[in-house]
């Protein structure tokens, strides 16, 4: 049953809120064990807080529109009283005073938390393996990743946990595992969705979307979340979105581009495997069936984002965790001094990767190599963002593949840093942009799994995705096999 | 210990650039609502935002840019679209570990501050920056190197500060104490700083180097820290700019470092070398935007300036002859404007401007008004009170009795000046009584025949109770003396 | 401090020395032991030698971007909000004493 089918029949008293958080707790119990999604499950103040909606809905009140509705919250979103760990060692057990921005506007919505979601440490990875509490296993093929960062979110609503949960996306932590498990992912607009409690990775490239089966309840998911807070600076000052209204409007007239140098083309990013090239180029032709105009077009400095985001994101990421440092939460190694204590607490308390980005960064940042490394990565940010502005010109969205691969196995990537790196070439240049981008699944590979293809378009042109996503969902091959 | 001759020899020049820390008086932190006020009980003022807990963004105060673009148009400072950067480094009182400043575009750039002897001061920049918390250190006497622990109070952090940086310009310790009098005075003519050295809301660093006398280089340049006074910074100017004298002079050189000045030791000590070696990695702070102010709001700025002190030294320096620090003292105190009232309704103005330095020093002068001290300063001229009379009456009226009034003051006390033949009655029959006396004042030399003159002014002036006119005294024994 | 890597970095054989890797930890407060130098050495060259095809970028007259917004003069109102609940953040705290965070002693000046 759907988000949307369920929030329906609990605000007509037709299902109890109760009764459907029970129904998903019994899922988690039976399988979580085995997927490993949740860092925290909330059981009982879930139970209250439907019981709270049954009694809203019996009173006469509005429940709100995801009324009854089980969400998994990505465990890097601060939910108060609740643990909040970002699955780092370093902050295992912190619980916060306040709750993220999004959190509580899922809340208002009527929307009940089942639990907060593995992820890689800090979201810094591609296949959630990077989590200090153990892995989470892609619930369609559990020998498989289920991409990461934003794995256990992923996993959760796969697994039917929740049907819908929130992740990160800071270069393809939200659309990687989306496609990785056959869902639908968002990441919207930078500043259409507000960071205010989100545990900063890359603070210019972070942002929070929704995770689901269904392109309509990522719309509602969205619309729930997005619009101006206060709290953020980096929010944009406008009314959330209206999506649900456009799924049915199809794609007529509407311009689309392949993105050459992220879709096999000559001289773009290597490595992109076959059986995904093929099912984009289905989904291209799909769209143009549906009455969109499909043209190629070319973004040449979409091939120099891996490298400038692996200088920028690690950057931000060095400052952003030297709050981490055994003073005021979280964990603290003693030692003799101060200076001895926080050495030793973050050498403790980080994971491998974790440090590789933070040395990273710190090395990317320091004196003597800014300009050549960090200076020279934000030319790019802005010799991206003009030739994205030419493209659009052009045409309305960008269609590309959203991984390289489907769901890899389980510690295939796990040695070289880089193999796991290259897995975010088609979905970071939006962050570095700062540009929306959904993933929604289409088909599957040759191993069975399924396939992502990606919608990219400018800034706060969600509406436009959102119509484009549906029609794509309409026309996917094989629609609901997997699930 | 050598003893420190107090000034340079002649063959030397001192060379000093001062940083001057202000905290701005804003209801609230810079970069999140908490109350910005000094507060015994430690961590009371303080939230998610100035504690850095992970998830929490800073939103900038407006008013906080408003005081500082106000200090830097005070300063002739040019206004230039700025951006908040990340200064990072590890301290426990620094609760993300940077500090979010302003590095390669601060707000305020390319002023200068005049002293009130002419002299001019140039200001490199006056740039926004977050206070730090405070550290208590416990056991080992209080010693930040002897303590057992330390303690962490956050209520400071966040509070808005303007660094004021000086150019090396400053040739004198005497204008280097003129330099920060006159920026106090600037701060509290704008209202934006209460300006308290003691109390730790201005707080001034001295860089300070020396070079032969004549030369226009600079030369290696310590920076002293821990100055607590105008009269801390003159003796920790003199102390260094000897010792780099001395060490030139025995041949070696100062090491570039910062220095504590030791106030009760009269000495500077070298700091630990920092193993950071000042690699900062400064980059622009990603969670929050740049300042762009407009011309418009500069031109509102300047159109609310309040007159500036050198400008309100300049007016009443047209106005009357007394000396320069009779004026200085004034208009220091704000009671400038008291002073041009006074004048303008028709007081001798130098009567009105020492009487005002000599006997109006106190804490609340509220009570006396411009008409009224016009008044007083008109029946001390007309002769109706006696200078000793007219300080007394002053007195009083600060204190607010009889409504301030100087005519019911005087009246309560019966003071009237003495008729000139009661006076003469009186000097004669003093003549009378002290032959001797009298014979040297009139035939002693000069210095004898003050000392007389005092003698008789005295033993006319208790046989008065002090109503007798000091000036008339003096005539009358002028006159008695050559007749 | 001497760290030699400015002049290593057009260098195509290493990207980043054992030194730099071992100055770099120190900024970041992270010990490593012998094999993790090592370690990291051998991965971040990979990484900065990938990032090469950036630094060979001639990119003189572009401005960069730190932020994908153009958004400027996001403020707010000096307007107090409730402070946080001292008991409630102190109760986060690894050690605490008389309303302070508690650390060990701070050797070294303030930065």
């Amino acid at each position: 049953m759907s988000a949307l089918d369920l929030a329906s029949a609990v605000r007509s008293g037709e299902r109890s809120a109760v009764d459907v958080i029970d129904e998903h707790l019994a899922r988690i119990d039976a399988r979580d064990g085995e997927i490993n999604a949740f860092n925290l499950v909330t059981a009982d103040a879930a139970r209250e807080a439907a019981a709270a909606i049954d009694a809203a809905v019996a009173s006469g009140k509005d429940p709100g529109p995801l009324a009854g509705v089980p969400i998994a919250i990505k465990d890097n979103m601060c939910t108060t009283g609740v643990a909040t760990t970002c699955s780092s060692k370093i902050l295992e057990g912190w619980e916060p005073p306040y709750d993220a921005t999004v959190v509580q506007r899922v809340v208002a919505a009527g929307a009940v938390m089942v639990g907060k979601t593995n992820l890689d440490e800090f979201a810094m990875g591609s296949s959630t393996e990077n989590s200090a509490f153990g892995p989470t296993k892609n619930p369609l093929d559990t020998t498989r990743v289920p991409g990461g960062s934003s794995g256990g979110s992923a996993a959760a609503v796969a697994a039917d946990f929740a049907p819908l949960s929130l992740g990160s996306d800071t270069g393809g932590s939200i659309r990687q595992p989306a496609a990785f498990c056959g869902l639908v992912g968002m990441k919207p607009t930078y500043g259409a969705v507000s960071r205010s409690g989100l545990i900063a990775f890359g603070s210019s490239l972070d942002q929070i979307g929704p995770f689901s089966k269904t392109v309509a309840e990522s719309a509602a998911l969205l619309e729930a979340i997005g619009g101006h807070d206060p709290l953020d600076s980096t929010s944009i000052d406008q009314p959330a979105f209206d999506l649900t209204s456009v799924l049915d409007r199809g794609v007529e007239g509407m311009r689309i581009g392949i993105l050459r140098e992220l879709s096999g083309g000559e001289g773009g990013v290597e490595g992109l495997s076959a059986d995904v090239i093929a099912r984009t180029n289905e989904a291209a032709a799909a769209l143009e069936k549906a009455g969109a105009t499909v043209v190629e077009v070319s973004v040449p400095s979409a091939t120099l984002g891996l490298s400038a985001y692996y200088l920028v994101a690690p950057a931000e990421a060095s400052s952003n965790l030297s709050r981490f440092d055994g003073v005021r939460y979280g964990l603290r190694v003693d030692a003799s001094t101060t200076g001895e204590m926080m050495t030793a607490t973050r050498t403790a308390g980080f994971g491998p990767e974790v440090k590789r980005r933070i040395m990273l960064g710190t090395y990317a940042l320091s004196a003597g190599y800014y300009d050549a490394f960090y200076g020279k990565a934000l030319k790019v940010r802005t010799m991206m963002l003009q030739e994205f502005a030419s493209v659009y010109a052009e045409v309305d969205l960008l269609l590309t593949p959203t991984a390289p691969t489907t769901a890899f196995p389980l510690g295939d990537r796990t040695a070289d840093p880089m193999t796991m790196y290259v897995n975010d070439v088609c979905t970071i240049p939006s962050n570095l942009v700062g540009h929306p981008a959904i993933s929604v699944p289409f088909g599957v590979g040759d191993d069975g799994l399924p396939v992502g293809v990606q919608l990219l378009g400018p800034a706060l042109s969600e509406p436009t995705i959102y119509q484009a996503a549906a029609a794509l969902e309409a026309a996917a091959p094989g629609e609901g096999s997997l699930s | 210990m050598t003893v420190h001759e107090p000034s340079l020899p002649e063959e030397w020049e001192l060379v000093v650039g001062l940083e001057v820390h202000v905290e701005l008086a804003t209801k609230t932190k810079l970069f999140c609502g908490c109350e910005n006020k000094f507060s015994h009980i430690p961590n009371t003022l303080t939230c998610p935002t100035c504690v850095g807990l992970p998830g929490s963004l800073p939103v900038m105060n407006e008013k906080a840019v408003e005081f500082a673009m106000r200090l830097g148009r005070a300063l002739g400072c040019d206004i230039h679209p700025s951006v908040m950067a990340r200064k990072n480094y590890f301290y426990p009182d620094m609760a993300k570990d940077f500090q979010t400043t302003q590095y390669d575009q601060p707000t305020n750039a390319d002023g200068q501050l005049a002293l009130a002897d002419g002299t001019v001061v140039g200001i490199e920049r006056a740039h926004i920056e977050e206070d730090a918390g405070k550290t208590t250190h416990v056991g080992g006497g209080g010693r930040i190197n002897d303590a057992t622990y330390s303690l962490v109070d956050y209520n400071r952090a966040g509070v808005p500060l303007v660094e004021i940086v000086s150019r090396p310009d400053i040739r004198t310790v005497e204008h280097a104490k003129a330099y920060v009098s006159e920026l106090r005075d600037i701060l509290l003519a704008i209202e934006v700083s209460d300006a308290k050295m003691e109390e730790g809301s201005m707080r001034v660093d001295a860089n300070v180097s020396v070079r032969p006398t004549g030369s226009d280089e600079l030369r290696t340049r310590c920076e002293l820290k821990n100055i607590n006074s105008v009269r801390s910074l003159g003796r920790a100017i003199e102390y260094e700019a000897r010792r780099h004298v001395d060490l030139y002079t025995s041949g070696e050189a100062p090491r570039q470092e910062t220095r504590h000045w030791d106030e009760e030791g009269g000495r500077s000590t070298a700091g630990r070398s920092k193993e950071d070696a000042d690699d900062y990695r400064y980059f622009q702070e990603p969670d929050l935007v740049p300042l762009a102010p407009t011309a418009a709001q500069i031109a509102e700025i300047d159109a609310s300036m309040p007159v500036l002190p050198a400008a309100r030294r300049a007016r009443l320096g047209e106005r009357s002859s007394v000396a320069d620090e009779v004026i200085v003292t004034v208009v220091e105190r704000g009671q400038d404007g008291l002073a041009l009232g006074a004048i303008e309704a028709g007081a001798d103005a130098d009567k009105v401007l020492t009487r005002i330095q000599n006997d109006l020093a106190v804490d609340d002068w509220s009570a006396v008004t411009s008409e009224s001290l016009a008044m007083l300063i008109q029946m001390e001229t007309g002769g109706e009170l006696t200078a000793t009379q007219a300080k007394q009456v002053l007195g009083e009226m600060a204190a607010g009795e009889h409504g301030g009034d100087p005519k019911a003051i005087a009246a309560a006390h019966g003071f009237e000046a003495m008729e000139s033949d009661e006076l003469e009655t009186l000097v004669d029959q003093l003549i009378v009584d002290h032959p001797d006396e009298w014979s040297r004042f009139v035939g002693g030399d000069d210095g004898d025949s003050k000392k007389m003159q005092g003698f008789f002014t005295g033993q006319i002036m208790k046989a008065t109770q002090g109503q007798a006119d000091g000036r008339a005294v003096a005539q009358l024994l002028g006159q008695k003396s050559a007749g | 401090m001497e760290w030699s890597g400015a002049v290593s970095l057009g260098a195509m054989t290493q990207r980043i020395t054992r030194d730099e890797v071992v100055h770099v930890a120190r900024l970041a407060r992270l010990s490593l032991s012998d094999a993790e130098i090592d370690e990291f050495t051998g991965q971040l060259g990979d990484i900065l030698e990938h990032a090469a095809d950036i630094e060979a970028l001639d990119v003189g007259d572009v401005e960069p971007t730190s932020h994908p917004l153009p958004m400027v003069n996001v403020l707010r109102p000096d307007e107090l909000r409730p402070a946080l609940d001292r008991d409630l953040l102190l109760s986060q705290a690894p050690d605490a004493e008389d309303g302070q965070f508690r650390v060990p002693p701070i050797l070294g000046e303030e930065p």
